[in-house]
């Protein structure tokens, strides 16, 4: 029975760690949950709307609990992001258009540092509001890995559309009409 | 042999130059300005979790010029390190934080090597314990010698070894 002991010890070591391995690797992956969920039209609550993000270029932070009520675009980019660049104007004149209908464009940066972000918001004459997520958790939550990606909540703060690569006005004319009125 | 008095005072004076000299520098040392590649060894390219040293990524050159940006302004490696901290959060750093399932990074490898240790602590001096009863068995004999061949081989032995 002895002779078993330390070939026993060996093994249970190494399940450990390869069970350690999987666990690392799982938790790696990028979570596509909530894009099944809207293709399915579960509409996910979207995650962490409680976690306070600091507002760029200020020292007051907002979370997606405070705009509850109104329709977000919430746009993940970053300034060494060209698809952003690319992108930025049409969200720009599209806040334009809803900013009366009780919705907003909100920026959150990606991966970016405060001094970049801050010239990309000048450089792109954007006036919607830009938080910071510093840790990258906020965005991880939604699934993000890259940018740009534009998730859509809707008036009670669930996911009711998103893209995972560039907007186009087109997306934008398609998918936002629904949402305002409170069809989706 | 002795010196003068003012000789003396004066070969202090110079002793006292010399080690100033030497010690300015040293002291200097102290907070040495950081280097690109230094820096970069060190920390992570966080959107393609590469080290910096090796990526290339649009975010990695941005990261980069925010680096550069930070040793112009005559910081420190870990003032640095702590600036990207805050911009990139603590996964900008090559070697995690050791809280939480990071320390899984720190505890493992030791953990690893001790139990590696203890396990040949344990079988090393067993397995030798086996190995002596065994070699100390002469190895197989063969049948005995009757008495006449042990006495002519002791006489073969005793004529070949003078």
């Amino acid at each position: 029975m002895r002779r078993y002991v330390i070939p026993g010890i060996l093994v249970v070591a190494a399940a450990a760690l390869l069970a350690l391995l999987a666990f690392g690797v799982a938790h790696q992956g990028a979570s596509t949950s909530i894009d099944t969920a809207v293709q399915k039209g579960d509409l996910p609550e979207a995650p962490n709307a409680h976690m306070p993000l600091p507002i760029l270029g200020s020292d007051q932070s907002e979370s997606l609990v405070d705009l509850r009520g109104k329709v977000v675009v919430l746009n993940v980019f970053a300034s060494w992001c060209d698809p952003c660049k690319t992108e930025a104007p049409i969200l720009e004149h599209e806040q334009h258009v809803i900013a009366g209908r009780d919705a907003t464009i909100l920026g959150v940066t990606y991966l970016d540092n405060s001094s970049d972000s801050e010239r990309f918001v000048r450089q792109e004459h954007i006036t919607y509001p830009v938080l910071r997520d510093v840790s990258g958790n906020f965005v991880r939550s939604f699934g993000t890995t890259g940018v740009p990606e534009t998730f859509v909540i809707n008036r009670s703060g669930q996911i009711s559309a998103l893209r995972r690569y560039q907007i186009d006005q087109q997306w934008l004319q398609q998918t936002l009409p629904r949402i305002l009125d409170g069809r989706s | 042999m002795r010196l003068p008095g003012a000789t003396r005072v004066a070969v202090a004076a110079l002793a006292l130059l010399v080690v100033g000299a030497i010690a300015a520098p040293a002291a200097g040392a102290g907070t040495p300005r950081a280097s690109l590649t230094d820096v970069e060894q060190d920390v992570m390219c966080v959107s393609c979790r590469e080290p910096l040293a090796v990526a290339e990524s649009p975010q990695a050159v941005a990261e980069r010029n925010y680096v550069k940006q930070l040793i112009a302004q005559g910081l420190t490696k870990p003032q640095i390190e702590q600036a990207l901290v805050a911009q990139y959060g603590p996964a900008v750093l090559g070697r995690p934080p050791a809280h939480g399932f990071n320390l899984t990074v720190y505890i493992l490898p030791p953990a690893i090597l001790a139990v590696g240790i203890a396990i040949l602590a344990f079988t090393l001096p067993r397995w030798r314990r086996r190995s002596r009863p065994a070699a100390a068995t002469p190895a197989a004999a063969g049948p005995k010698m009757n008495p006449s061949d042990a006495r002519r081989l002791e006489d073969e032995l005793n004529r070949y070894g003078g």
